[in-house]
C-alpha cells in the first residue's frame, strides 16, 4: 500500500513535470521563432524551415538605419522614468496621508479613490485630451507625462503597504520630536521600500508600453516613443518580416530584462494590489 | 495646544501630503469623469463645424438604434468568452505548481513571460505568426493535416476572416450557417491566453493555494476523499474570495479591452468582426472628433461595467458567505 502510494506520487510528480514542460514551451515558442526569424534573410522569411541558414545580424543595425530607432527607445524610457519618478513621489505621499495620519474625512476620500478605479479610462481620455489641446501641450513631453504622474492604483497599493507597518514605529518618533516629513522621509519610505520598487516596476513597464495615449497626443517624429515608433515601422517596412521582428525583439529586450531582475516585486506587488481595502 | 488647533494643524500637514496626488486626481480623474457626464449630452465635435450647443438624449438614441453599437458590443462580449479558459488555465498551472514542485521559480518565470511582453511588439509578432500563407502556425495546421491524409487542406485564414464559432453573421446581428469556422476573433481569444494563463492571475491563485490550510486537506482525505473531491470540495471554497477577484477585474478589463489588438493587428475589421466598444470609442472620437458621441458611448461602457461589477458583487457575496 505504502509502496504504491509512493509509485503513484512519482507518476503525478512525473506528469505534471511533463505538462508544465509543454506549457512553457507553449509560453516560449512565438518568442523562439521572432529571434530566429530576426535573424534570417528577406527570401527565407516565408521559408517553413525556422531557423536561418545564414545569419543576418545586420538586421539590427538596418532597424536604425530605416528609422530613427534610437530615438524611440530615449522618448520611451525618458517618458517612462518621468512617469515612474512622479507616480511614486506622489503615490507614496498621499498613501501616508491614507494610511498613517490621521484627519477628518479621510476614510471618505479614500473611498472616492477606490471608486474611480471601476471608471474605464476611455471615460476620462477625452476631456484629458481636449484639455492638453487648450492648454498647448498637445505633441509634447509635457502632455505626455503630467496626465500620467498621478495613479490612484499606486496610493491604493502603497497603502495597503504601510498599513502593515507597525503603528508604534512612527508614535515613538513623534514623541522624541521627529516632524511629520522626518517620519515620512526617514521611517516610513525605507520601510516601504519593496512597495515602492514594486510600482516603480509596475509604472514604468505601463507606460514604456503604453499605446492609446501617445497616439493621439503625438503628431511629430521626434516625440514617437517605441509602440508608436513600431507601428509606423509597420506600416513602412513591414513587408520586411526579419527587420520587424529585430525591432520587436529590441522593443522587448528591456521588459524581460526587467522581469528576471525584479521577479520578486512581481508577485509581491500583484498579491498587494489586490487585498482588499 | 488646544485640541482644535491640534486638530487644524493635522488636517494641514495630511492636506500638505495630499495635495500633489489630489490635485492630479481632480484634474485628470473627477474632472473629467464629470465632463463626460456633460459632454455626452451635446453636439460636441473638435473640428468645429457645427456650434456646439445641448442635444439632449440624442446621441443616445442614435446610438441604440445604431446597428453597428450592437454588433460592436456583442464582439465586446465575444472576447470575454476567453475569460473562463484563461482562469481555468490559470488555476491549473497554480495547483501544478503548488505540489511542492522542484523548479517552481523557473516555471514561474517562463510562463510569465508572455504577460510581461504583451504590447505592441509582441502583437505584430502574431500578426506575423498568424499569417495564413507563410505564418508558422499555419505550417504547423497544415503540415498536421497532410499527415493526417488531407492533401493540399488549407489552415484558417484568421485574421482575414469573419467566421466564428458561434456563426455570427458579418455587419447585421443574428446567425449565418457559412460563418462557422476559426477567424479573427478566436485568433485574437488564443493569443489572449496565450498571455493570461501564466501571468497575473495565475500567481494570484498559487498564492491563495498556499494559504489554504493544510490540515483541511489532510482530514478530507482522512476521510476517504478523493483527489478531485477534495479539490472541489475543500480547495475550491477557500479559493472563493481570489476567484471573485479575478472575475470581478477580468469583467472590468475585459469590457473595456480589444482597443490594442484592433488598432495593431485587425484595424477592427475583417467587416467590424475585431471593433469592440473601446475601439469604437477610439474611432468616433479621435479619427471623426465626434467628441460628444463618443462620450455618450464612453457612457453607455461606463454603466455596464457598473452594473456587471453590481451583479458580480451581489452574486460573489453569496459565494463568499458559504
Amino acid at each position: 500500500m505504502a509502496a504504491e502510494n509512493v509509485k503513484g506520487e512519482r507518476a503525478r510528480k512525473f506528469a505534471a513535470h511533463v505538462t508544465l514542460w509543454v506549457l512553457a514551451a507553449l509560453s516560449l515558442l512565438p518568442f523562439f521563432w521572432m529571434v530566429l526569424t530576426s535573424f534570417k534573410p528577406l527570401a527565407e522569411v516565408e521559408s517553413p524551415n525556422p531557423f536561418p541558414t545564414e545569419w543576418h545580424p545586420e538586421n539590427y543595425r538596418l532597424v536604425f538605419e530605416q528609422v530613427p530607432f534610437g530615438r524611440y527607445y530615449f522618448n520611451s524610457v525618458f517618458i517612462a522614468a518621468w512617469c515612474t519618478f512622479l507616480v511614486v513621489l506622489t503615490s507614496s505621499m498621499a498613501a501616508y496621508a491614507f494610511s498613517r495620519l490621521q484627519w477628518p474625512g479621510r476614510d471618505h476620500v479614500f473611498r472616492l479613490y477606490l471608486a474611480t478605479m471601476m471608471i474605464p479610462g476611455l471615460v476620462t481620455t477625452i476631456p484629458n485630451f481636449s484639455l492638453m489641446v487648450r492648454l498647448h501641450l498637445l505633441d509634447s513631453y509635457q502632455g505626455l507625462i503630467i496626465p500620467a504622474a498621478f495613479s490612484a492604483f499606486g496610493t491604493f497599493m502603497l497603502r495597503q503597504f504601510m498599513m502593515s507597518i507597525h503603528p508604534a514605529l512612527d508614535e515613538s518618533a513623534e514623541v522624541d520630536g521627529a516632524r511629520p516629513w522626518q517620519i515620512f522621509w526617514d521611517i516610513i519610505l525605507p520601510l516601504a521600500r519593496p512597495g515602492l520598487v514594486t510600482l516603480a516596476i509596475f509604472t514604468f513597464m505601463g507606460n514604456y508600453g503604453s499605446l492609446f495615449w501617445p497616439l493621439i497626443m503625438v503628431k511629430s517624429e521626434a516625440l514617437r516613443t517605441l509602440p508608436i515608433g513600431m507601428m509606423y515601422f509597420d506600416s513602412q517596412y513591414g513587408r520586411q518580416t526579419n527587420v520587424l521582428m529585430a525591432a520587436s525583439v529590441m522593443n522587448i529586450v528591456p521588459l524581460v530584462v526587467l522581469f528576471v531582475v525584479g521577479q520578486r516585486f512581481f508577485v509581491k506587488g500583484i498579491m498587494l494590489g489586490s487585498v482588499k481595502g | 495646544m488646544t485640541s482644535n488647533a491640534r486638530r487644524r494643524r493635522n488636517l494641514l500637514i495630511a492636506l500638505s501630503f495630499l495635495l500633489p496626488n489630489f490635485l492630479g486626481f481632480l484634474i485628470f480623474t473627477l474632472g473629467p469623469v464629470v465632463f463626460t457626464f456633460g459632454a455626452a449630452f451635446t453636439n460636441w465635435d473638435l473640428q468645429g463645424i457645427e456650434p456646439l450647443r445641448w442635444v439632449g438624449l440624442f446621441n443616445f438614441a442614435t446610438l441604440f438604434s445604431d446597428d453597428r453599437f450592437w454588433i460592436y458590443l456583442v464582439n465586446t462580449v465575444y472576447f470575454l468568452l476567453g475569460m473562463p479558459f484563461a482562469i481555468a488555465g490559470s488555476l491549473a498551472v497554480a495547483v501544478l505548481l503548488s505540489t511542492k514542485i522542484r523548479g517552481l521559480v523557473v516555471y514561474r518565470t517562463l510562463l510569465y513571460l508572455p504577460s510581461v511582453t504583451s504590447g505592441v511588439a509582441v502583437m505584430l509578432l502574431w500578426k506575423v505568426l498568424y499569417n495564413p500563407d507563410f505564418g508558422p502556425i499555419n505550417h504547423l495546421i497544415e503540415t498536421f493535416l497532410s499527415w493526417l491524409g488531407f492533401e493540399n487542406a488549407k489552415g484558417p485564414t484568421w485574421l482575414l476572416s469573419t467566421q466564428n464559432l458561434f456563426a455570427l453573421a458579418v455587419e447585421r446581428l443574428g446567425f449565418d450557417s457559412s460563418q462557422f469556422g476559426l477567424g479573427a476573433r478566436e485568433a485574437i481569444i488564443l493569443m489572449g491566453l496565450w498571455g493570461a494563463v501564466g501571468g497575473g492571475n495565475m500567481l494570484l491563485y498559487l498564492a491563495a493555494l498556499t494559504n489554504v490550510p493544510r490540515e483541511l486537506q489532510e482530514a478530507a482525505e482522512l476521510d476517504g476523499a478523493t483527489r478531485w473531491q477534495n479539490f472541489r470540495n475543500v480547495t475550491w471554497p477557500q479559493l472563493a474570495p481570489t476567484t471573485f477577484f479575478i472575475v470581478v477585474m477580468g469583467f472590468i478589463g475585459g469590457l473595456q479591452g480589444g482597443f490594442e489588438q484592433a488598432r495593431v493587428m485587425t484595424g477592427g475589421g475583417p467587416a467590424g468582426t475585431t471593433t469592440t466598444l473601446a475601439y469604437y470609442i477610439y474611432n468616433k472620437a479621435f479619427t471623426e472628433f465626434q467628441m460628444g458621441y463618443a462620450s455618450a458611448v464612453a457612457l453607455v461602457l461606463f454603466a455596464l461595467i457598473f452594473a456587471v461589477t453590481l451583479i458580480n458583487w451581489k452574486f460573489g457575496n453569496k459565494e463568499l458567505n458559504y
